[in-house]
């Protein structure tokens, strides 16, 4: 047992703690968000550290320290920095509670490094628990009437997905008596495959699984609750959900999945085509349905339902390459990081200009490019990059996660996959037309405080590096999945 | 080695851009002057490059320039760039009509610094998709050129430009989504993004994995819709019509080239027997094209909008050459998309400059005008008789080897009676293009238009080099095709020809 391996964790923890006291007596609210990105810093740090090495899993097994869970934790890291260095303007408006904001994100951020690491159903549980409900608070943090409503539906419907997932994760016991990931592929691998055909547990704890993780990720059918959490939550905790809750729920399939359910070939040819099918409904209704969209923050809600449909093309094609090759995985990984970088662009150029206009409405963003010039062009490349057309990362992204679908047959799903995306182009250049294109309603500049602009100089920087020469974070997310190959 | 020449070409004009975009303050002759030199400078490269081309028959299919380095490791895309003599002549041609555009755009006042800063940004990625040899690199500058045409469109534009520039990006996003799908399959089953290697060796690669006809499908769809191929020609006249003069100059001259480059280069090169097993149904649409491309714009009365659907036409004439699959009409295609590139090129700048001086667009309204504007009477004729293939105009020449190459092809059964077809298309573009003059230019001068401004000394600049290029071109052609055989016959030679 080895604690050192568990010290980011540790340093999340001992922050949130730090900043839930020192709100009780400092009267500088600053000085909050300072420690607060102090502690990620330094847990980052560690993380970056231990990256490349090799290390035994700790707690019993129950948490693996591997270069998958480490490239997750550095993700979801960068992104709770960029949300706190988003915050900062929006959280002062606050008068109380501004110590338990950043902690809930702290703590949030820490249930998802823990979602990235476990490899045991039960701390599975136990960690998206954690992540939910810190988030449940944080999405009700205005306290007006659209943010409690969301945060009540969020509740509920999450929930419901949680009992789901618990029923899922039963059955599955219940048919192979383990809860340790690795042990449940020993069991399916070592049965032969007509006792698992004949009774249908082990087939419907997987269909449980898929939809209690679905609505992690938005999924259509299980994304009734984004449109509605995405626009009434703060600003940051919506950028926060659609990037940051994605990609854990993805870390989770994508652990839980080729880990216990990866081997033998039907059985992950099975999960692989319930993934395509789901990606394809999520991907056209999620784009036809934000066609019509006037309010920005649900018009991207519904573009994240989207996008999680792109990503799951790479889970259907690491489903149907059996293991064969890593191509599908390492690109859900790339796809994930450029996502984080253009969807958190979007939305802190989002947040700075709806503290300006007090409206989300895409209509009162017109004539954008003449009041905040360098906003709206910001704006206009993470919507590029959002298409997915080059220079930006949303392009690279693309082009790895489909080659890997083309390399496992799945070329059908790919030319369903591009042809929503020229769909989408309809209504992400809609907001570039209005802002270019529109009247401004008045002369007035759109300001924004320097951290912001900081978050939202290095997420453009990176959706550009990732578009332009992505090879190194390609590398990265090779070395990363490569946990998952036999 | 390359020496960095075509680097130089492909980035100047993206490098002015950013400067205009960024750096300079907004002072418009400062702007325009910008613009000037970075697009000039590309051109007085091109045309060193163009006179340092080894044109020895030893050099046929040889990649010349060529630059090379690893840009992408992890999925084995390279930063590959290189010209032959089918790139060379529509490189040459983009960085004259780049420099050119900057010049047509002189009277821009509307947001100056963002206009220019899009027009170069343009220039570079069509320089890309010619000059790029590896797949990744010229898709996504096939793709980035999207951009600056939706916000040319949009903002600088006329009319329904609006509808003009989303029905724009819609059909081209559309093209190009089967492209990628294209790409992504030869990139599977080859495992290489190199033109030349997927060129060289792909077919049997790819064959052993997948059938090809799918592939090459994919792509064509791509390239039909830029070149544009009936049926998928219904973006053009809106988006020729509605964009602002330059653009619509850069867009039949160079941009919708594009899509004829991509064929000849992926299609027919690298699927030679699938080319051969499908060319007669590419060549019927080609027939359609031109026919019901003559005969629609026999019947248009906005002066921009018939230009614009005459070169459905001629695109129809260079899908003809190509798919006809004999070396001498593939010369021809090519031929006939340089030429193309500057004669409508031409007319739409004189156009533009007629619209501008009378501000009238009207062909009804219009008639009479050799009097009160005598040089560009002249000069719109000459062009005129260029796009209806007058001997010693480019135009000529060009149209002359697509028809005699077609019809002693004897690759495409039946291509005798398509290309007579073809012919035909001759007469009307003659009728069309005669009539138009009459109707604007000839007759009783108009009193409304007394007074209307001739060309200034910067606009007799630019139609006069137009006009040069364009006998130059039609007196001696074998100054373009000896350069363009150099890239056709290997091309020939793998269909067996």
């Amino acid at each position: 047992m080895n604690l050192t391996l568990f010290i980011p964790e540790i340093t999340m923890v001992v922050t949130a703690a730090i900043v839930i006291l020192l709100d009780l007596f400092i009267e500088r609210k600053r000085w909050l968000a300072q420690v607060s990105i102090a502690g990620l810093v330094i847990a980052g740090g560690v993380a970056i550290a231990m990256w490349g090495g090799s290390y035994p899993a700790i707690f019993n097994n129950m948490l693996a320290v591997d270069s998958f869970a480490l490239f997750f934790k550095l993700l979801f890291m960068g992104i709770a920095f960029l949300v706190i260095l988003a915050s900062t303007d929006y959280v002062s408006k606050f008068f109380r509670f501004q110590g338990e904001y950043y902690a809930l994100v702290l703590l949030a951020t820490l249930g998802m490094m823990l979602m990235a690491a476990t490899t045991n159903l039960i701390a599975i549980y136990i960690a998206l628990e954690l992540t939910s409900i810190s988030l449940y608070a944080l999405v009700g943090f205005l306290k007006d009437r659209k943010s409690t409503e969301a945060s009540l539906k969020y509740l509920l419907l999450g929930a419901i997905a949680s009992a789901v997932l618990l029923y899922g994760m039963a059955l599955v016991f219940g048919f192979t008596g383990k809860t340790q990931l690795a042990e449940i592929a020993q069991v399916i691998q070592s049965l032969p495959p007509m006792t698992l055909l004949a009774s249908p547990g082990l087939l419907l704890g997987v269909v449980l699984l898929v939809a209690g993780f679905g609505f992690k990720i938005a999924a259509v059918p299980f994304q009734m609750w984004v449109p509605d959490v995405y626009e009434g939550a703060p600003t940051p905790i919506t950028a926060y959900l659609s990037v940051a809750s994605k990609a854990a729920g993805f870390a989770l399939i994508l652990r839980v999945f080729f880990s216990a359910f990866g081997m033998p070939v039907w059985l992950s040819l099975h999960w692989g085509y319930i993934f395509a099918a789901l990606a394809v409904i999520s991907m056209t209704i999620g784009n036809i349905i934000a066609i019509p969209q006037t309010n920005i923050k649900r018009m991207l809600g519904y573009s994240s339902i989207a996008q999680a449909g792109y990503l799951m093309v790479g889970l259907a094609a690491m489903g149907l390459a059996s293991g064969g090759s890593i191509l599908g995985q390492s690109g859900v990984l790339f796809f994930l990081a450029s996502y984080a970088f253009t969807n958190m662009g979007a939305f802190i150029a989002i947040i700075a200009i709806s503290n300006k206009l007090d409206s989300d409405l895409i209509a009162e963003y017109s004539g954008m490019g003449k009041r905040a010039p360098l906003l709206a062009l910001a704006l206009t490349l993470c919507l590029i990059s959002l298409i997915g057309m080059p220079p930006a990362a949303g392009f690279m992204a693309k082009f790895y996660i489909f080659s890997a679908a083309v390399n496992h047959g799945l070329l059908w799903l790919v030319i369903i996959a591009v042809i929503n995306s020229v769909i989408s182009a309809y209504y992400y250049l809609r907001v570039v037309k209005v802002m270019w294109l529109g009247e401004a309603a008045s002369s007035e500049k759109v300001p924004s405080s320097g951290a912001l602009r900081l978050a939202l100089f290095l997420c453009c920087l990176g959706v550009l590096l990732l578009g332009i020469i992505p090879g190194s974070v390609m590398k990265l997310a090779q070395l990363a999945a490569y946990i998952f190959a036999y | 080695m390359g020496s960095g020449y075509l680097t130089a070409i492909l980035f100047l004009p993206a490098a002015g851009a950013v400067l205009i975009a960024f750096v300079l303050t907004s002072r418009e002759r400062l702007l325009r002057w910008t613009a000037a030199i970075f697009t000039f400078v590309p051109f007085a490269l091109s045309v060193i490059l163009f006179a340092l081309f080894d044109r020895s028959p030893g050099a046929a299919g040889v990649i010349q320039f060529e630059e090379k380095a690893l840009w992408i490791a992890p999925i084995n895309a390279h930063y590959h760039l290189g010209v032959d003599g089918l790139s060379l002549p529509l490189m040459v041609l983009t960085a004259f009509l780049g420099f050119l555009a900057v010049l047509i755009s002189w009277k821009i006042h509307l947001r100056v610094r963002e206009y220019f800063a899009w027009l170069l940004l343009l220039e570079t990625s069509i320089l890309g998709v010619f000059l790029s040899l590896d797949l990744l690199l010229f898709f996504i500058m096939w793709e980035i050129e999207v951009i600056p045409m939706y916000f040319l469109i949009n903002i600088w534009g006329a009319g329904r430009k609006e509808y003009s520039a989303i029905k724009y990006v819609v059909y081209t996003l559309f093209g190009s989504a089967f492209m990628l799908a294209g790409i992504l399959s030869l990139y599977f089953t080859t495992g290489s993004l190199s033109m030349l290697d997927i060129g060289q060796k792909g077919l049997a690669l790819v064959q052993s994995i997948m059938p090809a006809a799918p592939i090459f499908w994919l792509l064509l769809i791509g390239f039909a819709v830029k070149l544009p191929a009936f049926p998928f020609h219904t973006w053009l006249p809106d988006a020729h019509t509605d964009a602002p003069t330059a653009v619509s100059v850069m867009l039949a001259g160079v941009l919708i080239k594009m899509g004829g480059y991509g064929m000849i280069r992926l299609c027919v090169t690298m699927f030679p027997p699938v080319a051969q097993q499908y060319a007669i149904i590419l060549v019927i649409l080609a027939i359609i094209g031109v026919l019901y491309g003559a005969a629609v714009t026999m019947r248009q009365t906005d002066f921009k909008r018939l230009i614009a659907y005459s070169s459905i036409s001629h695109m129809g004439y260079v899908l003809l050459g190509i798919f006809a699959l004999g070396k001498v009409s593939m010369v021809g295609a090519a031929l006939q998309m340089f030429s193309h590139g500057l004669v409508t090129g031409l007319l739409f700048a004189m156009v533009g400059l007629v619209m501008h001086n009378t501000h009238e667009r009207d062909l009804r309204k219009l008639g009479g005008l050799a009097r009160q504007v005598p040089v560009i009477t002249v000069v719109f004729s000459v062009a005129g008789l260029a796009s209806l293939g007058l001997p010693s105009t480019s135009g000529f020449a060009a149209e002359f080897l697509v028809f005699v190459g077609s019809f002693s092809s004897s690759l495409v059964p039946g291509i005798q009676v398509f290309t007579i077809l073809g012919v035909l298309g001759v007469v009307v573009t003659a009728g069309y293009i005669l009539w138009m003059l009459q109707r604007v230019f000839y007759g009783p001068p108009l009193e409304q238009y007394n007074g209307t401004a001739d060309a200034d000394t910067l606009e007799k600049v630019y139609m006069f080099a137009f006009i040069a290029v364009i006998m130059l071109v039609g007196i001696y052609p074998a100054i373009l095709t000896d350069i363009i055989k150099l890239g056709i016959s290997p091309v020939v030679g793998l269909l067996g020809g």
